[in-house]
């Protein structure tokens, strides 16, 4: 029995700030480093000296996992390797080592730059930071150390999502990361083996939510750009630059190829530029369609996507561009929005959620008259249309994945509480497992029933196997066999071998027994009764009457003499070695109850 | 012919005792196993004749006791196997050793091969009971072996060479033979996922073979569906599948429950839980075979569309419901707010099943899936199910729609093609029909096509929506102007479908005003005849509707009814007589008029023999003549008119070659004339071949009298060159070869000789011993009279008879631009082309292009650039590379396709090597019409090219 503790420093409860402290089998594991987007504070960042009370992280951490490259999820890392300060390895998939840098940078710049923060980390530090850094590939075992081994399984979501599999001998954890189990227009669904691990740390974030198809809201954002366009209105989409973007980038391609349509499509320049560079490389992680056809034509090579420029947003005609960022707060799709807001003819398109107060949130709930900076009044003309595209798993992908891992325990993360619990009750009644929710903070242990295992010799396997029929796959077996345990390895061989190896001598055990039995007649005779009954009632061994008086049945000897003082009695003697002891004592058992009454 | 198979029975007897003997000489030599096991996979190499089979196993049995090395053993165990396959030999000889062999055999792999072998052995004797039972024996006492590849074969052979026959199961007196189920259902709980496998797969072979499963091995299988493994699982589902189907009725417990269902819907529940498996394979596999049960109760059909949806707990409406909803109330899509989809009722938290609500979903899943396959596997089992219950169609059709906007174009097609098979039961909503006629803007040609398809078979429920469909139509036609034809096809069968929806409309699509003349539209405008196409179909069964018509309506339907008439359907209009006499469906083919027509002016120029040359050849022109108009007019008469038309000419042109001067004058003065008896001649060759190849639907009386008429071609020319040469020299060898085919023609066609009394044939026949000792010159002069007098043969009429079309669709040869490219490198060149009646396209359409300088290219198309759409009918994609030296101006080349046959038999033996995709650059003499074996028909397409020299 030994157990396995885990430790929420964030995710807990909660969506945004992953971080969390797996203990298993001595080797501690920290999956994902990230940050709060609702904090401007301390709190922004996972509290890290609570984890290690004042020593140094590196010698307390064996290694720390980052699942993908959303800020949530590694926003605090050069913070947590640089600042804090942590030499050990960092393990991240091949896109997200090369999409992360470019997000950190993104933050730093909007925190530092535009806000004017100090005591950040810098450029520099991302840099470093970004050295310590080991890629993986899908599917790939990494061995961290000697025992700890990490493996990474396709997580869609977003580009170089990963769920990671965490294993130490027999134990194991698999963390999911963000993921999505059905495929959108450019990435797959998550896919994980039956690896049954002890753990499964999944995220909750639609734990109450079971989704409609995604196909009904691609139509419906198509057609509605559609008809926009026919009609000769612009269509704004803002986006922010990584993700969904693509997703819908992808989508409108394919519909403008498909429909010979020959409206322009502008994308806002700057970061998403870089990140599409970073798409066209990592076809593999991609869906099934881009994998394709890339051959042909890699769909990242946008046909109909060009580049925006300032300057195009004043042109006639139809149009439809993506502008960063996605919640019309600032920037660029503000800048757009405000020159495009008073024509009824054109159309904004929100792809996700806004919070409060943002101009997207305004517009949404139904706002047509907006207050600007310099106290300017903006009337919205244009139409408005919400149309959500989100990459997490629902209800039901949440346990299409704990029925493919078949995991012994589970652990909700990134959600809210009430949803959580709502999930937990359905986990534990489905599948009978387990299920924790803990807060942030909080430590939770649980015990496993690790299976120790046990080299055994293969002779000994071959001449057990031979002796019983076929084994049964799902049924325990007994063998007979010397366990030896040496320098904390398991080995189970044969006596003979053990004997052999310890350098003692065999020593023989015999049981011998007398019976006593009633029979006039002479001892050859007596035998002769003995052997006949014995004959008929073990038909299934080999029962001999050797020359010499004496009856063998498989090793056990019985032997005749007349009792020296009553000749009506005689007296068997019944010999048997320690390991036909189970024969033996049958034996002696039945001939106690005497021979039958022979009719002769 | 016969003296080749004479040599080759020769060889047979030479080479029995070598061969065996050679084998046994190399085997005794091999020093080494390696260098026995070369010796035997040379030998494998060589055929081995029935003969000596038996003396060749039993070397390699001899063999085989003595070999130490397992692998040498393995080779010969699979080489008995092998030899046992050998057509016509009996393996039962051999079987007795070949199960010895297994006694002592201690290497599993040999073993297992061996196993193989009496499988072979087994499968060639299924016929004898007492063998079939002695080696399923065998198997059943190899089945405890250790290793999974033997324990494997076992229960294939199990599987295969198993009693199915009830009544003499019992006869078997072995244990082991009685159950076989049991035995095999043992092995469902190996350890080893191969025997597993093998074991369900056994079953299922079992089967196939008519065995009736238990139904207690369901329960066992729905436990197998939980493997680990992915081909078990897979295996697993099959067998569910079968059990499923065996016994539909029965009652089965629910776990954990105390309901019992039936257990159809309990397998259907299982096999679309497989539906999320993790492995795509086994979704497959479940998406398939959930079309075919059939049986399935509706509300758990229904189900599968169902996902029951939820958001914060909270129900939440589909996209579909909300859809269907916003049309019931009369409102058009209002442009989705904000919370629009809020979740409307609370829901019980414990009601909610998040997984084990069996179908609950399945097609919504399966049709969301990542591989295509899946997708189309399911889109294919929604197809099957709809077809069979009307009420799941109506349901299924939301979620068919939304594919149409697949990112993979099969699945994209596939789903419009099973929209096009459950239209009977279906009526399109009006948002659906938008959702569908969206797609007739999609570029890839196919898709647009097989909508059409789809837009002919639709009900639709309102005149709103024929006027979208008709709007869409058009945005189509002007988007595509080729898809011309296939639009207006559309709109004749939409037009016919629905007339009383076309009827409010026609005013407005024609424009007409109450008060006011409009202009009229202009006649060649393809929007226009489209209107007009959908408006006379309507017309057709809605006799108000022509009072809506303005004059020039009138005239343009005379003009379209004659231009084109497969389109506009015969229209009762006031004050006209209708255009052709009503026929009424009660009337046979037969009976038809134009039918009798055909036979009537046969009928008379068969009738009219003895009429001096100049009415015959009169009366003959006048008939080509009316069956050639004929054919025009009837469509579906088209094939036996023009097959009659080209006899006749044949006829024709021989009685007109037979006239000539040139036969009553020495011979070297009219060098001149005799162009015309010699072109007629070879015209009559091309038209024969003609009949023979390009119809579908010749029977063998037909074949005779073409072949005849070939024979009097030849018969002519012979005569032709006889005057025209001088010597005698050339002529030994043509006689000689003329004699040669007439015999030829009378061992093909022997069993027709009596019906061709008078014939040609016939009286050459009767003269063929005084022609075979004659000399040339006598020869020819027999001919020359037996030509003349011989009777004209009576041709009678298949049942259906098609002239097989080509239609070059693309290129059009209407570009005045010329393809520009380099010389010396390539440019490809799309063809599009549509063929009818054309049997094993694949084989004999071929491409021809012809260069302005004569030179010609061949080239033969991919089989897979030949598409099936219907029955008849196939279509050609393809690309077709040219390349030139370079030309100082642009120029046309001609594009057409050619029909190949092979001249010296019929059509079943058509078979030209395909050799992939290669082009044969053969320069022919440009004044040949075709090249030897072809029949060019299709129109010539021009298309204008320009290769530019190459710069440097």
């Amino acid at each position: 029995l030994t157990c396995l503790s885990f430790f929420l420093a964030g995710a807990g409860q909660d969506v945004g700030r992953s971080c969390i402290l797996v203990s298993i089998a001595g080797k501690n594991v920290m999956l994902d480093c990230g940050m709060h987007m609702g904090y401007n504070d301390d709190r922004r960042f996972p509290d890290f000296s609570y984890i290690t009370q004042n020593g140094r992280l590196t010698d307390f951490l064996d290694c720390v996992i980052i699942s993908h490259f959303h800020l949530d999820h590694c926003g605090a890392l050069p913070y947590f390797s640089e600042m804090v300060g942590y030499d050990g390895p960092i393990y991240m998939t091949h896109p997200t080592k090369a999409i992360c840098p470019i997000l950190l940078e993104d933050y730093r710049k909007i925190t530092v730059d535009k806000k004017g923060e100090t005591n950040f980390f810098t450029s520099q530090m991302i840099k470093d930071c970004m050295k310590k850094v080991v890629a993986v590939h899908l599917h790939q075992t990494v061995q961290v150390d000697e025992e700890l081994e990490i493996k990474a399984y396709y997580a869609g979501h977003v580009l170089g999502a990963a769920m990671f599999q965490i294993k130490v001998g027999c134990e194991s954890v698999v963390y999911t990361g963000d993921y999505n189990m059905t495929p959108d227009r450019h990435l797959g669904a998550a896919w994980i083996d039956k690896c049954r691990p002890d753990l499964l740390i999944t995220e909750s974030t639609y734990a109450t939510t079971i989704r409609d198809s995604k196909r009904c809201r691609e139509r419906d954002f198509l057609k509605k750009v559609h008809e926009t366009v026919e009609r000769g209105g612009k269509v704004l989409i803002p986006v922010f630059a990584l993700g969904r973007a693509q997703e819908l980038c992808i989508l409108l391609e394919t519909f403008w190829e498909r429909m010979n349509l020959k409206a322009p499509i502008y994308f806002s320049t700057g970061l998403t530029e870089k990140a599409n560079h970073y798409y066209k490389l990592f076809i593999t992680w991609t869906n099934q369609k881009i994998r394709k056809t890339f051959v042909q034509r890699n769909m990242f090579e946008f046909k109909h996507i060009k580049a925006f420029d300032r300057a195009f947003a004043d042109n006639p005609g139809p149009m439809v561009v993506f502008a960063t960022p996605g919640m019309l707060h600032a920037g660029q799709s503000l800048q757009i929005f405000r020159k495009w807001a008073g024509n009824e003819k054109n159309m904004v398109i929100m792809p996700g959620y806004c919070v409060q107060g943002t101009v997207g949130h305004k517009i949404l709930s139904g706002q047509r008259k907006l207050e600007m900076e310099g106290r300017q009044i903006l009337e919205v003309k244009m139409q408005v249309e919400y149309m959500s595209f989100s990459a997490h798993a629902d209800a039901k992908g949440i346990m299409q994945l704990i029925r493919q891992a078949e995991p012994r325990n589970v652990l909700l993360v990134h959600g809210e509480a009430k949803k959580m619990e709502f999930l937990k009750q359905k986990i534990e009644q489905e599948f009978h497992v387990n299920c924790y929710m803990p807060a942030n903070g909080e430590t939770t242990t649980i015990f496993t029933n690790p299976s120790i295992p046990v080299d055994i010799s293969l002779g000994l396997l071959k001449r057990e196997t031979a002796i019983g029929l076929l084994p049964d796959a799902k049924k325990p077996k007994l063998m007979h066999g010397t366990l030896m345990m040496k320098d904390n390895s398991f080995r189970l061989v044969s006596p003979e071998q053990a004997l052999k190896e310890l350098g003692l001598t065999e020593h023989q055990l015999r049981f011998t027994c007398r019976v006593h039995i009633q029979d006039p007649r002479k001892e050859h005779e007596t035998v002769l009764r003995v052997y006949n009954h014995l004959k008929g009632v073990l038909k299934d061994y080999s029962v001999q009457h050797l020359p010499d008086g004496s009856i063998t049945v498989e090793s056990i000897l019985i032997q005749a003499t007349a009792h020296s003082e009553d000749q009506g009695t005689k007296v068997l003697l019944v010999s048997w070695t320690y390991q036909d002891e189970e024969l033996g004592s049958y034996l002696t058992s039945l001939l106690k109850k005497g021979l039958p009454q022979s009719t002769a | 012919q016969q003296q080749h198979e004479d040599l080759s029975t020769k060889k047979l007897r030479l080479t029995k005792p070598s061969k065996s003997a050679a084998l046994h000489v190399d085997l005794c030599k091999a020093t080494s196993p390696a260098d026995a096991l070369q010796y035997l996979l040379q030998f494998t190499r060589k055929p081995v004749e029935v003969e000596s089979v038996e003396g060749v196993v039993r070397i390699l049995l001899e063999h085989y006791y003595k070999e130490n090395d397992a692998s040498v053993r393995l080779k010969i165990a699979s080489l008995l196997g092998l030899l046992s396959k050998t057509a016509g030999f009996s393996p039962d000889c051999i079987m007795d050793d070949a199960i010895n062999t297994l006694q002592n055999e201690k290497s599993h792999q040999v073993l297992a091969q061996l196993l193989d072998t009496l499988l072979v052995i087994g499968t060639k004797l299924t016929e004898n009971l007492p063998v079939r039972m002695r080696l399923v024996e065998v198997a059943c006492k190899h089945l405890t072996d250790s290793s999974h590849g033997v324990r494997n074969k076992c229960l294939q052979l199990i599987g295969c060479l198993g009693p199915v026959e009830k009544g003499l199961a019992k006869e078997g007196e072995s244990q082991a033979a009685k159950d076989v189920q049991k035995i095999i259902g043992d092995h469902f709980n190996d350890q080893d996922p191969r025997v597993r496998t093998a074991a369900i797969k056994a079953m299922l072979q079992l089967h196939e073979r008519g065995l009736k499963l238990h139904q207690a091995i369901y329960s066992q299988a729905c436990k197998l569906l939980a493997d680990d493994y992915e081909q078990v699982r897979s295996a697993a589902v099959q067998l569910i599948w079968v059990l499923s189907q065996l016994y539909p009725e029965s009652i089965v417990p629910i776990p954990s429950s105390n309901e019992e269902i039936r257990l159809v819907d309990d397998a259907f529940g299982k096999i679309c839980h497989m539906v999320s498996d993790g492995s795509w394979v086994v979704r497959v596999q479940a998406a398939k075979l959930l079309g075919s049960m059939q049986q399935v109760s509706s509300h758990f059909l229904e189900q599968t569309l169902d996902k029951k949806l939820m958001s914060d707990l909270r129900r939440k409406r589909t996209a579909h419901e909300r859809a269907k909803e916003l049309y019931s109330s009369g409102e058009f899509s209002s442009g989705r707010k904000w919370g629009d989809d809020a979740p409307k009722e609370e829901i019980d938290t414990g009601a909610v099943n998040l997984i084990e609500s069996g179908a609950c979903g399945a097609f919504v899943h399966g049709l969301e899936d990542e591989m295509y396959e899946v997708r189309i596997a399911a889109v294919e089992a929604l197809c099957m199910l709809a077809q069979s219950s009307p009420s799941f169609a109506e349901k299924c059709l939301d979620f068919l729609v939304d594919m149409f906007n697949d990112e993979i174009e099969e699945v994209r097609l596939q789903s419009i093609h099973t929209m096009r098979k459950i239209s009977n039961n279906i009526t399109l909503r009006e948002d659906q029909l938008d959702t569908v006629l969206a797609v007739l803007e999609d570029s890839s040609r196919d898709i647009r096509e097989a909508l059409h398809e789809l837009l002919c078979c639709t009900n639709v429920s309102t005149k709103e929506g024929i006027h979208l469909a008709l709007v869409e139509l058009l945005k189509n036609l002007t988007k595509y102007p080729t898809d011309r034809e296939s639009i207006w096809k559309c709109l004749k069968f939409l037009g016919s479908r629905h007339p009383t929806l076309v009827l409010p409309l026609v005013p407005e699509l024609l424009s007409t005003h109450p008060f006011f003349d409009t202009p009229e539209p202009d006649m060649d405008d393809p929007a226009y005849i489209a209107v007009l196409v959908l408006i006379f179909n309507a017309a057709k069964s809605c006799p108000t509707m022509p009072a809506l018509f303005s004059d020039h309506t009138f005239r343009h339907y005379a003009y379209l009814r004659d231009s084109l008439s497969h389109l506009v359907p015969p229209l009762r209009l006031p004050g006209r007589k209708l255009v052709s006499s009503p026929v009424s469906p009660t009337i046979t083919p037969h009976e038809d008029p134009s039918q009798q027509f055909l036979h009537q002016s046969l009928e008379r120029v068969y009738n009219l023999q003895h009429l001096d040359p100049q009415g015959i050849q009169e009366l003959l022109e006048f008939t080509i003549r009316d069956l050639q108009r004929l054919g025009e007019l009837q469509s579906e008469l088209a094939g036996m008119a023009d097959f009659t038309a080209t006899y006749l000419r044949c006829q024709l042109l021989l009685i007109k070659a037979l006239q000539e001067k040139l036969w009553n004058v020495a011979a070297p003065l009219y060098l001149k004339q005799n162009a015309l008896a010699s072109a007629a001649a070879k015209q009559i060759l091309e038209e024969t071949y003609k009949m023979e190849f390009m119809y579908s639907g010749v029977e063998g009386r037909q074949v005779v009298i073409i072949h005849h008429m070939r024979l009097q071609a030849k018969a002519l020319q012979l005569i032709v060159t006889a005057r025209t040469t001088r010597g005698v020299e050339p002529l030994f060898g043509m006689c000689e070869k003329f004699l040669q085919e007439v015999d030829s023609f009378q061992r093909c066609f022997i069993s027709e000789l009596p019906h061709m009394q008078g014939s040609f044939v016939d009286k050459l026949l009767d003269l063929m011993p005084r022609l075979v000792t004659s000399k040339p010159s006598e020869v020819v002069k027999i001919l020359q009279t037996t030509l003349r007098q011989s009777t004209f043969l009576h041709l009678p009429l298949p049942e259906q008879l098609h002239r097989a079309t080509a239609n070059i669709i693309e290129p059009t040869g209407e570009s005045d631009n010329p393809l520009r490219f380099t010389s010396g490198l390539v440019v490809a060149l799309d063809v599009d082309a549509t063929l009818e009646h054309v049997q094993d396209p694949q084989g004999t359409i071929k491409v021809q292009v012809l260069y302005p300088d004569g030179q010609a290219q061949l080239i033969h198309p991919k089989p897979a650039d030949f598409r099936n759409p219907g029955p008849g009918r196939h279509r050609l994609i393809t690309q077709v590379y040219l390349s030139h030296t370079a030309w100082t101006e642009p120029c046309q080349i001609e594009v057409r396709l050619l029909l190949a046959y092979n001249s010296n038999r019929s059509k079943a033996s058509t078979k030209i090597p395909k050799s992939a995709w290669s082009e044969s650059l053969e320069a022919l003499p440009p004044s040949e019409n075709g090249i030897e074996g072809t029949i060019p028909f299709s129109k010539p397409v021009k298309v204008y090219i320009m290769p530019k020299p190459a710069r440097r």
